[in-house]
């Protein structure tokens, strides 16, 4: 229920909400926990294995019990934590992991086998038969055990992903991270201040304590008003840093919009951070851990910090009459602040000896609690005192077993925190993350003045490092107690004491643990499941392994700590890769034809990230196969247009333009006459074929290279490393211009009459032989013309500047139509390359030497190049290789088939027996029949063998006669007619 | 992490390329033999600890550069162009 005059929401701004399909009413600045324990529900979530009934725990992202899912249908969000959701008007929470309702679910019989489903449970029993693990077993378990579910259905909300640069990040924006922050935006740095909280202040928002002589939450508000007001400062709230990375770089995820209805579809959900920073003060305070005792988990049962963060800052009495536990003086300011709140004390129990409470409040010293009652909600609590148990009533209970600072980030880069035996806890290891400081309460530091001293040191240090004059702030006055804890972990006794309470660990699982040799904590950790949930135990790991160090006769820093790694909360995959969805993935590169493309209703094919046209549809044509035999045969009698400007083409310029090129190729370019176009092979290091293609001489001292579409990229970087690291003194400038040119193939017998009808000045045979180039003009528009020919057709590529690569298209088009040609795509292309035995990466696949693919001639004995000393190496000299060879099919089955391997007529088709493999296969309508290119041991000695091809995968054995690669045109007369 | 480019400051690893120890600057002679040859093409150190490392700022300005990288720690001592480098 609400406290009057207690808290920092607006009681002017009620939200009404529902949970489970019944309405609630809060207030703006409530979380979904404060409201509906306002309204005093606090059954709001079943625990993972056992079902059992369970309330908040917590106040913040820590939170292990209250899960619910936000929202519905495709924009749901499961596993959202109700301590950490913000109310607004409309939303809708439901709980999960029940049924048929929270109130009451069927699978709480779970609870009942509790005896028989402990630790190490599953591993020992669902083992055989082994089948049934897959098919039954574990979609049961799977069933019965879990936590919210997703839709199913694809989510349409948008993400997003953002960069962030500062000098000075700070984590957290309690006493420490706001002295941080101050003095460090004082002194000129940029400063980025994170909070996960959707409002800054960290526990100057929960405690009733005073820094500087007024509120603390008065005072953080003076301090964010100042930083709010410089330039240099960025305030982030609902940021979480999830992760510490290599070199000073964070992950953050901004909770954009989870606090607003969803009514601007523009509006991201979720934001997800990478901050650079070159300096970072982690303030993240600390999180409080629970006791384990019995029936520790009923609704009811909370962290001592929470309830007095529901009172302090939410106005809410989590009980009419509260019972505090706890081992610390700390416990005794939620006693305090709940009875000057007028809320009845039950007890305030501390298990410490000679221990006064505050003034009015029943204090038992030396005490233990040790059960509880009550069924969906806690009724009673049982004390302990020596032997001697009384049962009190109470309907909440807060329990402190002492703080733990929340070091998770600091080792995420692989440091172990260090015990502290005077706080029993752990603390960051010095300079655990590179550029990172601790302050604060996350450092050990637990009272107000230690924060804020700390906060404040931390920036002049960091201050100095980056070399800004920072001065000393002045420290406002604030609370210095002492902390004081004695060990307190478990509560012996009977029954199930939880520790996990999200994946239902108790401390006898631990013992069991133990006892079977799993001493390890991070043996115990999988074998128990401790820790593994959401929340990542951040309240329970240290008990858990307190009580593994006792059960095994070790300390607790020769346990260890499991290790922490990010993200420090729960990232939807969908923030995380925000962006990268569709097309956000693989960007689409598209050519200047493409609108005059789709218009003809071409299927495009990717070509890397490009799309290419695979075929174009005629009217009556019903089948791919159609519209492919009358484009090459198209090509092959009158003319074809293709678009190639996907083809890789680099720039190359300068005095030493010709030695690069003589040193990147097997063969030679200097000796190439300006004007002229050569096929180039150009060699990995390690001898075998990197890629292939033309380059042209425009000038003495200017090239361009055409390569693959595929490995444009790759050869790009490789001339640069040439250049770069074995050339450095060679004169020479290199520019990828694949995106500055269209350049579009012109190819079959009507090429030149076609090219005539267009080009301002006409050419001829002359002035334009096979594999000359040189400038032309189209309308007055400058352009490139190459005649070159992958079709093995009289043939052309002419190149315009981009931006008239439609216009010139859509022109060569019409021309070549009204010549009885037009339009050929990627399937024609691939016929008409194999026809002439034109290799692509389907050959030169990596594997393959210029000796396999027949091109040995062309590695120049007369100088040196790149792989030319590896490709001499006698293995792949050696004439037994696999080489490239035509096959055609000569027995009744007549396909061939791309990866089928090929065996001798009488072998076995067994692995030892293979001879080589089907690279490429086409229907050739050119020869009326089916042509294939493969690699064969020693190929080419035996033209006119047959082989048998067999597939394995489909089961398709076919006989083919082995044949020179170039099916068509071999004496290469048509290319040049 | 994070890699000065000498030419563009300090920026995202995800810019640059990797291409292992800077060993790839220098290529032996065509007839200084096989076991240089198989050294230079296949061989690489794999120290825990310093190594000096080819990256390539491909989504940058295209500079291929040498850094001194610790393996263990990522963290980055230099970086210097590979085209000074190999001079």
């Amino acid at each position: 229920m609400r406290v009057q005059g207690r808290g920092l929401i607006d009681r002017n701004t009620p939200v009404s909400f529902t949970f489970d399909g019944v309405a609630h009413e809060g207030f703006a600045g409530d979380t979904v926990a404060s409201a509906l324990l306002a309204g005093g529900v606090r059954l709001m979530g079943r625990s993972f294995k056992y079902h059992r009934p369970r309330g908040p725990l917590t106040a913040g992202s820590e939170e292990p019990n209250a899960l619910v899912t936000i929202g519905r249908g495709a924009a749901a969000d499961p596993n959202t934590r109700a301590t950490v959701q913000e109310v607004f008007e409309g939303l809708e929470v439901s709980s999960q992991n029940r049924w048929p309702s929270l109130g009451f679910d069927l699978m709480s019989v779970n609870d009942l086998f509790a005896p028989f489903l402990a630790a190490g449970f599953y591993y020992k029993t669902f083992m055989w038969p082994r089948a049934f693990w897959e098919k039954l077993y574990e979609p049961v378990i799977r069933r019965a055990a879990g936590l919210g579910a997703l839709s199913g259905q694809p989510n349409e909300d948008r993400y997003e992903r953002a960069w962030a640069h500062c000098d000075v990040l700070v984590i957290g924006s309690g006493p420490a991270g706001l002295m941080a922050a101050l003095t460090a935006a004082r002194a000129g740095l940029d400063v980025i201040l994170a909070e996960e909280d959707a409002r800054m202040g960290g526990r100057c928002l929960a405690e009733r304590e005073e820094v500087g002589g007024r509120p603390a939450h008065v005072w953080a508000g003076e301090v964010l008003a100042e930083l709010g007001a410089m330039p240099n400062v960025r305030l982030m709230t609902r940021t979480t840093v999830t992760g510490a990375y290599d070199g000073g770089t964070y992950g953050a995820l901004e909770r954009v919009s989870h606090h607003l209805p969803a009514t601007d579809p523009r509006r991201p959900r979720e934001c997800f951070w990478r901050i650079a920073a070159r300096r970072t003060i982690l303030c993240a305070g600390a999180l409080e851990r629970p006791v384990a005792f019995r029936n520790n988990d009923r609704p009811g049962v909370m962290t001592a910090g929470a309830v007095r963060a529901y009172l302090n800052r939410w106005g809410v009495a989590t009980g009419k009459s509260v019972a505090v536990f706890g081992n610390t003086d700390d416990a005794h300011r939620t006693a305090r602040d709940l009875a000057d709140a007028g809320v009845h004390v039950a007890a305030l129990i501390d298990t410490r000896e000679g221990v006064t409470g505050p003034a009015g409040i029943p204090t038992f010293s030396g005490s233990v609690v040790c059960n509880t009652g009550g069924g969906k909600a806690l009724d009673s609590i049982t004390i302990r005192r020596g032997g001697r148990e009384d049962r009190i009533a109470a309907d909440c209970l807060a329990i402190s077993g002492g703080w733990n600072p929340t070091v998770h980030l600091t080792c995420h880069m692989n440091a172990r925190p260090r015990w502290r035996d005077d706080i029993l806890s752990f603390v960051p290891a010095p300079d655990a993350v590179p550029g990172m400081e601790a302050a604060g309460a996350c450092n050990g530091a637990f009272s107000t003045a230690a924060c804020l001293r700390e906060g404040a040191e931390a920036a002049l240090r960091v201050a100095e490092a980056l070399g800004a004059k920072a001065a000393a702030p002045e420290l406002p006055p604030a609370e210095d107690d002492p902390y004081r804890i004695a060990a307190l972990w478990h509560v012996p006794g009977k029954g199930r004491a939880w520790l996990d309470f999200q994946n239902d660990v108790t401390v006898k699982d631990v013992h069991q643990a133990a006892v079977e040799n799993f001493r390890s904590v991070e043996h115990m950790k999988r074998y128990t499941t401790q820790g593994m949930a959401t929340d990542q135990g951040k309240n329970s790991n240290v008990a858990a392994l307190a009580i593994l160090a006792d059960a095994t006769g070790r300390g607790i820093p020769e346990t260890g700590t499991t290790t922490f790694r990010p993200p420090y909360v729960p990232v939807s995959i969908a923030a995380m890769g925000a962006g990268a969805q569709g097309k956000g993935f693989a960007p689409q590169r598209l050519t200047t034809s493409h609108k005059a493309t789709t218009e003809r209703g071409a299927p495009m094919i990717e070509a890397g990230l490009w799309y290419r046209p695979s075929y174009f549809p005629a009217p009556g044509e019903t089948t791919w196969r159609q519209s492919c035999d009358r484009e090459v045969a198209m090509v092959r009698t009158a003319v074809g247009i293709c678009d190639v400007s996907t083809l890789g083409k680099i720039d190359i310029q300068g005095p030493d333009a010709a030695a690069m090129l003589d040193f990147v190729y097997t063969n030679s370019f200097s000796t190439l006459a300006e004007g002229r176009v050569r096929y180039g092979l150009m060699l990995r290091e390690d001898g075998h074929v990197m890629d292939d293609g033309t380059t042209a001489r425009l000038g003495d001292q200017h090239f361009v290279m055409t390569t693959t579409t595929a490995a444009a990229g790759q050869v790009m970087k490789h001339l640069e490393f040439v250049h770069q690291c074995l050339r450095p003194d060679w004169d020479l400038s290199m520019i990828s211009v694949t995106e500055q040119w269209a350049q579009f193939a012109v190819a079959g017998p009507k090429s030149r009459e076609l090219l005539n009808g267009l080009l301002d000045q006409p050419i001829d045979d002359a002035t334009w032989p096979f594999m000359s180039c040189g400038k032309i003009a189209v309308q007055g528009v400058e352009g490139r013309l190459f005649r070159i020919s992958f079709s093995g057709e009289h043939a052309y590529e002419i190149a315009v500047p981009a931006r008239f690569g439609d216009s010139l298209f859509r022109l060569l088009v019409a021309r070549a139509e009204g010549m009885g040609g037009g339009l050929y795509g990627m399937e024609a292309l691939n016929v008409l390359r194999i026809e002439k035995g034109h290799i692509t990466h389907a050959e030169i696949h990596g594997r393959t030497t210029a000796f396999d693919i027949g091109m040995q001639r062309m590695v120049s004995q007369k100088k040196d190049c790149i792989g030319k000393t590896m490709s001499e190496r006698p293995g792949l000299m050696d004439g037994g290789r696999e080489r490239l060879v035509g096959l055609r099919p000569v027995g009744a089955v007549q396909q061939l088939i791309a990866g089928a391997h090929l065996f001798g007529m009488d072998d076995a088709p067994v692995r030892v027996n293979d001879q080589g493999y089907i690279t490429s296969t086409c229907w050739s309508p050119t020869l009326g029949g089916t042509l294939a290119l493969g690699f064969l041991k020693r190929g080419p000695e035996r033209y006119g063998e047959t082989v048998k091809m067999v597939d394995h995968v489909r089961g398709i054995t076919a006989v083919c006669e082995v044949v020179n690669p170039v099916f068509f045109d071999p004496e290469g007369g048509r290319v040049r007619g | 992490m994070r890699i000065t480019c000498p030419i563009c400051g300090a920026r995202d690893s995800r810019e640059f390329s990797y291409r292992g120890a800077a060993l790839a600057l220098d290529r032996p002679d065509p007839d200084a033999g096989e076991d240089a040859w198989a050294e230079y093409v296949h061989l690489r150190e794999n120290p825990a600890g310093v190594l000096r490392e080819l990256w390539y700022h491909e989504a940058g300005c295209s500079a291929w550069i040498v850094v001194q990288r610790n393996t263990t720690t990522h963290e980055v001592l230099g970086a210097e162009l590979a085209a000074e480098v190999a001079r």
